[in-house]
């Protein structure tokens, strides 16, 4: 009969279970997954049974590794994903999560844009790490994403996003993402890639400083093809800093409908 | 004349532009995005785009941080 042994095809002969399946084809192997769901005790397997046996801890090789990460992906969701371009404009605190949270669910390609360096100050809320001080964002971010997942391709612009060259950076993307910090660079990119990239969603955010409630960051559909999340109004600015926790809530809110979008719901 | 803004019903005088609007309403026309009858407008035109009655527009004005 015919199984899939760490999401690869294997002929077994009939009446096999799955102890005696991990004992000739992985000795040792503590992690037993069958069909999604862990298994304690042994039992007899049936065609076109999907059986995951790996050693705890241990490095899986890569193609085995792409396979077991689609396994925990939503069936139905990551085939989608995975065929879809992103647009990503500014990589600080909003741009770098998104892009992060994108990249684990295997959304296929990202392309992200950002002028500005690692500094010290991006750390209380940026996916940067102390090492990559100096570095452009962009390069980090793109390193940090082939860390988490390899399968992604990142396509980094370090440089000024402006009027000109908004359609030329996303002309091609499924979605695009809003996540500049200066409110006139959002209003640009919004008007911009609305105006020139017609047809395709842009998700924008405005007001996710401090630390006011949770709930008071919203996802609402602000016009045609156009999706805002936060408060509206809680800017950055002396005595309300921009935080981790506050500013990951938006940027979840961003990365979700985004992913509401790729699958033709609505974000709300 | 009345016009839409953000679902709600204003009565504004005419005649009237969007820069004209968004001075009265006093937002800076740098920091917003505009929706005039669900096409989204350019900043170049807030200037000489006049407003008519029964107009439908979105206004989102941005706050600075990300």
């Amino acid at each position: 009969m015919k199984i899939l042994l760490n999401e690869r095809p294997l002929e077994t002969a009939e009446a096999v279970t799955l102890f005696a399946l991990r004992d000739r084809e992985r000795p040792g192997a503590d992690v037993l997954i069958v069909n999604g769901f862990p298994a304690a005790a042994d039992r007899p397997l049936a065609e076109g049974d999907r059986v995951v046996l790996i050693r705890r801890g241990e490095q899986p090789s890569s193609e085995e590794l792409e396979a077991l990460m689609s396994a925990r992906h939503t069936p139905g969701v990551h085939e989608k994903v995975k065929r879809a371009t992103v647009g990503i404009a500014g990589v600080g605190g909003l741009g770098s999560a998104i892009a992060v949270a994108l990249a684990r669910i295997g959304v296929g390609r990202l392309v992200i844009a950002d002028f500005d360096v690692v500094e010290p100050s991006n750390l209380n809320r940026q996916q940067f790490f102390v090492d990559q001080i100096g570095l452009p964002k962009v390069d980090a971010l793109k390193a940090n994403l082939q860390r988490i997942n390899p399968y992604v391709k990142v396509a980094p612009f370090f440089g000024r996003i402006d009027a000109e060259n908004v359609p030329q950076l996303f002309g091609m993307v499924d979605v695009m993402v809003e996540a500049f910090d200066a409110a006139d660079q959002k209003a640009m990119l919004v008007e911009t890639f609305l105006g020139r990239c017609p047809g395709k969603p842009l998700v924008a955010a405005s007001g996710l400083a401090g630390f006011a409630p949770s709930n008071t960051v919203m996802t609402r559909r602000a016009g045609h093809n156009f999706y805002l999340v936060g408060d509206g109004e809680t800017a950055a600015r002396p005595g309300e800093g921009l935080m981790a926790p506050r500013v990951g809530i938006a940027a979840h809110h961003q990365a979700n409908a985004v992913l509401r979008l790729l699958l033709g719901e609505e974000p709300m | 004349m009345t016009i839409t803004i953000n679902g709600k019903q204003k009565e504004i005088d005419a005649p009237a532009t969007v820069a004209a609007l968004l001075a009265s309403l006093q937002l800076d026309a740098a920091r917003v995005a505009v929706e005039l009858n669900r096409e989204i407008l350019p900043r170049a035109r807030f200037d000489c785009q006049a407003l008519d009655e029964g107009d439908t527009l979105e206004i989102v004005q941005f706050v600075g941080g990300g």
